[in-house]
């Protein structure tokens, strides 16, 4: 989106994610979505009197773990107390690393090349969930509500940029490559609408990139990295109204309402927000030696650039194609780069893995990788057409397998040979004379309606490329 | 059968050798309670019929032949801020009151596993705030020994369920003062240990950096054979030592201090500490000289500013911890139309005077604008503190001080004039800043003819010189 | 303890602190406590003469580091009890007024 008038949006964005332990931060509770409400608690994570705190070491190797993915220090570190009243947190005070935090000075680059910062991302406990009760579960006309504790204590880690972004369009690819590298590194399964993954993002407008920042607000409740761009891009076109109606942001928390398509009041910062912030006495320091650190560098898998590049040095598809980060993002990249390896061409390896394998990509990872050579194979020698591959794919990832050549036959794949598909392809023209004339004619719609047709004949097994080639021949001639 | 034993290293030896049934003990302690809880108020609850209950299974594992723990049919009373599955645990606050954890602390588990029997849990200031026991909710606690008097606090009733001898031990928590101040005001030993000694899990927190679990006992040996069970190493609990404090044996407890260095803590002998009490120090000085030890008056300045520290630090660290009584998920509950209205409603309907105006306090040392020139400055200057203890410690083995300024005060004397009250801590407070032990040992009456406690003090882990110094102290007290 | 030009503590500064710590204080307990807090807070002016630039804040007596558990799962307490404790329960939840605002 271009904004009016020379205006400059600034974007930072906040991510909390949910690591994937088995227990809670500070307690042996397991760390469960979607139990039974207030099954997966104990003294210490309901706050009882007299309760203590003990770090989950897995936790603190998951946060090492994105900390190194994110190109961050990982440096020793503390927890404070961070202090107020709420029903969802049981203490009254939340446990979070303030300013010693584990990570700090990290960035992440976006498949275009452009570099965001990363401050920190540091350790917190997740707070317990209420359900408001009336007021169609909103928050706002509730006639009480609902806590369910199952959540208290589940380890986060909040991930926070630089205000570097400058484009809903960088901020949605900054998430998705945080959630493909949160994924990838086994930290967080990155689901935003279980809320795993939580964005916030914190944006102002300027009128010009040298200029101050202007008051940022905050907007919460973005549920999908599509919603994110349009929170975004609603939320500065309203700053830049306001301003220029010669009013001014406050600054706020704003709600993103999805069915609205609009960012609404949510909280503004009171001077009352005064979090009193002091060292967790409950805990001892973190300092993580530096062979424990050492090996979690040294043990990090393999990032999604680096799996990107991959497969575009395989396919010879531009590494920040789409089909490349689809197949990298559905952990298909393995198949597509392996099928190359084996002789399949990339080009139809990678345009069947980023459409029909990704449609059941659950399937498509547990698919073996001679059959889909096989497949690829069929295809690229004109053994079989690309429609009949399409239907040979389905069969094997419906089924979990099975050999290719056999359900070709089943199904009476062949390739049609040319003379063949040129008489068909005559008659239809013969048949149709008038849409025959738009064609030559240069009206391109009726491209789908010849091809169409041939299929029609050939009972689908004509190749539509070469259907293509023999009308344009034709045209031509 | 002798007369019946009175202390808990005698009940256990004589309930393993036959000569006692653990019943018989429990009964003639709840004899004792019988006949004076009504006029002291030591207990918040007595717990006869679980307590006859632990009896029954103790006679029953000796009568099978089993191994018995080394605490086995002691009766033991719990300051009420240990949590107690099934059993109320209050902190002496309305706002707990009904309350019964799903869990027992630590120490409870432990000293259960050695064989003692909770018979009690007694009375405190509200949350372990205050130097009287006149905090509480439920009433005051009144002093064995003239019932005009405070025993002192906040682990006032655990120190008068020993004086009374409602138990041979007791567990208290110390904070500030509040295992050695009420020790001292009702005549009997209180240890607060090495900070990290005893697990805090199940303890309710009233400073978390700043409190520990510790005994009172009659005498020096029961002290140490009840720190013996419930100090170690704890995986619930972060701040506890991995390795444990070292085990006090007999040596230790043999009173042998010859050659040893000991300092007694000029700063603390000065204007503010009654003169019987001075008196009852120089002679437990001239006790220890003459049994060898080298005593000499030792400077340890910073020492002064404990008080100033610690009245900011430990609200500070309160006002977080008392934050989740909030009336949502326990305890009390005030209804209001909205949830910051029963936050308000109970809150203030839940807490006495003394925990809000600590709760304020610590709001306020930690606000924005405030939290350098107050909490942050008070860290620096516990830091001091430690520093000038550890130099004194380079030099002696232990330190010497009164235990309080003064015998047990009237009730009332300091309740409208918090700071007065919060001085009866000056003694006890540094070593909780520093994280060391501290024990206060019984030595002779004031003027008043009221207990008067000395203070020996040793550095983290000195457990052992600490009780080789109070077992003296104990031998050579009139 | 305060920096010198700490001022004294006001009745507007208890009255912030009780908002902050969700106590209601009447008139009366309000000119009580700010004449209580701030003949604290002057003693504690005694350190004000003491140097400390170059003195570590000491938080924690212990020297303690990376104190950890492992990842392994705990039994959990029974929601019955649980909840048995609560004031108010309704649907295996703990029921409370309704909230104001949202979270910070
Ligand atoms: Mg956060
Ligand atoms: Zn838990």
């Amino acid at each position: 989106m271009i904004l009016p008038n020379g205006w400059v949006m600034v974007i930072g964005l906040e991510v909390h994610c949910e690591l994937k332990t088995a227990t809670k931060l500070f307690c042996g509770c397991p760390n469960m979505f979607g139990d039974e409400p207030n099954t997966n608690v104990c003294p210490t994570c309901l706050g009882l009197p007299g309760s203590l705190p003990v770090l989950n070491h897995e936790a603190v190797e998951l946060a090492m773990r994105i900390g190194a993915a994110l190109n961050c220090q990982i440096m020793p570190s503390t927890f404070h107390r961070k202090n107020y009243f709420y029903p969802d947190m049981p203490k009254d005070y939340q446990v979070s690393q303030y300013d010693e935090p584990i990570n700090v000075d990290g960035f992440l680059v976006l498949p275009d090349g452009f570099r965001v910062g990363v401050t920190r991302a540091h350790i917190e406990e997740d707070t317990g969930k209420s359900t408001h009760v009336g007021g169609d579960g909103r928050i706002h006309g509730a006639t009480h509500s609902l806590v369910d504790y199952n959540r208290s204590g589940v380890p986060l880690v909040e991930i926070v940029s630089e205000p570097d972004m400058r484009t809903a369009e960088q901020a949605r690819a900054y998430v998705s490559e945080l959630r493909a590298i949160l994924v990838a590194t086994g930290a967080s399964d990155g689901r935003m609408e279980e809320g795993s993954m939580r964005v916030d993002a914190n944006i102002s407008v300027r009128r010009s990139e040298n200029d101050e920042f202007g008051t940022r607000c905050e907007i919460k409740n973005v549920n999908s990295i599509r919603s994110l761009g349009r929170a975004i891009e609603y939320e500065a076109a309203r700053q830049i109204e306001l301003i220029e109606a010669g009013e001014r942001v406050i600054q706020q928390t704003r709600h993103w309402n999805e069915q609205e398509g609009r960012t609404i009041t949510g909280r503004v910062k009171e001077d009352a927000d005064d979090y009193r912030y002091f060292l967790e006495p409950d805990l001892v320091p973190l300092a993580p030696d530096d062979s424990w650190i050492a090996n979690v560098r040294g043990n990090i898998a393999v990032l999604p650039a680096a799996r990107r590049d991959a497969v575009a040095a395989a396919t010879g598809a531009d590494a920040s194609a789409t089909a490349v980060a689809t197949v990298v993002d559905l952990q298909l990249d393995d198949l597509v780069v392996a099928a190359v390896q084996a002789g399949a061409d990339g080009r139809i390896a990678l345009a069947r893995a980023s459409n029909e394998v990704a449609a059941d990509a659950e399937a498509g990872r547990a698919l073996d990788v001679a059959a889909f050579t096989a497949v690829i194979a069929m295809e690229s020698a004109g053994e079989i057409t690309a429609t009949q591959a399409k239907t040979v794919l389905g069969e094997l990832l419906a089924n979990g397998g099975g050999d290719p050549k056999a359900i070709a036959a089943k199904h009476g794949f062949e390739a049609m040979d040319t003379s063949a598909l040129d008489s068909i392809v005559d008659e239809i023209i013969a048949a149709n004379p008038n849409e025959w004339q738009r064609y030559k004619d240069g009206d391109g719609k009726v491209t789908g309606f010849f091809v169409g047709q041939v299929m029609k004949a050939t009972g689908g097994k004509a190749d539509g490329k070469a259907v293509t080639a023999a009308l344009v021949a034709r045209a031509k001639g | 059968m002798t007369a019946a034993p009175t202390t808990a290293v005698d009940i256990a030896a004589a309930v393993r050798a036959g000569d006692v049934s653990a019943a018989e003990v429990v009964e003639s302690h709840l004899a004792a309670i019988d006949g004076r809880e009504a006029e002291l108020h030591a207990c918040n609850t007595v717990l006869a019929d679980e307590a006859r209950a632990a009896a029954a299974r103790v006679d029953a594992a000796h009568a099978a032949g089993e191994t018995l723990g080394p605490l086995a049919g002691v009766p033991v009373a719990l300051k009420d801020n240990m949590c107690t599955r099934g059993i109320p645990t209050t902190c002496s606050s309305k706002i707990l009151e009904g309350w019964r954890p799903p869990y027992d602390a630590t120490v409870v588990t432990r000293l259960q596993a050695a064989g003692a029997i909770v018979i009690a849990k007694t009375n405190l200031d509200e949350f372990a705030m205050g130097s009287s026991t006149e905090n509480s909710a439920f009433g005051p606690t009144k002093n064995p020994h003239d019932i005009t008097k405070v025993p002192g606090g906040s682990s006032g009733g655990s120190a008068v369920a020993v004086a009374a001898g409602f138990a041979p031990i007791a567990l208290g928590s110390d904070t500030g003062g509040s295992i050695r101040q009420p020790a001292a005001l009702c005549g009997v030993v209180g240890l607060k240990p090495t900070y990290g000694a005893v697990s805090r899990y199940g303890l309710i927190a009233f400073a978390s950096s700043l409190d520990q679990i510790g005994p009172f006992s009659a005498t020096v040996a029961d002290a140490a054979a009840t720190l013996n069970v419930i100090a170690g190493y704890d995986p619930r609990d972060s701040t506890s030592y991995a390795d444990g404090i070292p085990t006090i044996g007999s040596e230790e407890l043999a009173g042998e201090v010859s050659g040893m260095r000991v300092g007694i803590i000029t700063e603390l002998l000065g204007d503010g500490i009654a003169d019987d009490v001075k008196r009852r120090l120089t002679e437990a000085a001239d006790a220890l000289s003459s049994a060898g030890a080298k005593v000499e008056e030792t400077s340890v300045p910073a020492c002064i500013y404990g008080l100033s520290a610690y009245y900011l630090i430990a609200p500070a660290e309160a006002s977080s911890n008392l934050a989740r009584y909030d009336g949502v998920r326990y305890g009390l509950r005030v209804d209001a139309d909205n949830i910051t209205g029963m936050y308000t409603q109970t809150r203030t309907a839940g807490f006495g005077p003394e925990v809000k105006r600590r709760i304020m306090l610590g709001t306020y040392a930690l606000s924005a604008g405030y939290y350098d020139a107050y909490y942050g400055k008070a860290l620096k200057v516990r830091s001091l503190i430690a520093r000038d203890f550890a130099a004194a410690y380079e030099k002696y083995d232990v330190l010497l001080s009164p235990t309080a300024p003064t015998t047990a005060f009237g009730f009332g004397a300091k309740t409208d004039n918090p700071l007065a009250m919060y001085l009866s801590d000056v003694c006890t407070i540094p070593s909780n800043l520093c994280g060391d032990p501290a024990i206060s040992v019984p030595f002779g009456t004031g003027d008043d003819g009221m207990p008067v406690g000395v203070q020996v003090l040793a550095p983290a882990l000195g457990e052992p010189a600490l009780f080789r110094v109070a077992a003296a102290l104990e031998g050579s007290a009139s | 303890m305060a920096a010198p030009m700490a001022k004294r503590l006001t009745r507007e500064d208890v009255a912030h602190v009780a908002l902050l710590a969700r106590l209601e204080v009447t008139e009366d307990e309000l000119d009580m406590f700010t004449g209580q807090l701030a003949d604290i807070l002057e003693h504690a002016d005694d350190v004000e003469a003491l140097d400390v630039s170059g003195v570590d804040a000491m938080a924690h007596p212990l020297q303690l580091r990376n104190v950890f558990r492992d990842d392994v799962v705990q039994p959990c307490l029974d929601r019955d009890e649980v909840l048995a404790q609560a004031p108010a329960a309704e649907e295996g939840r703990f029921r409370v007024p309704r909230i104001l605002g949202e979270a910070p």
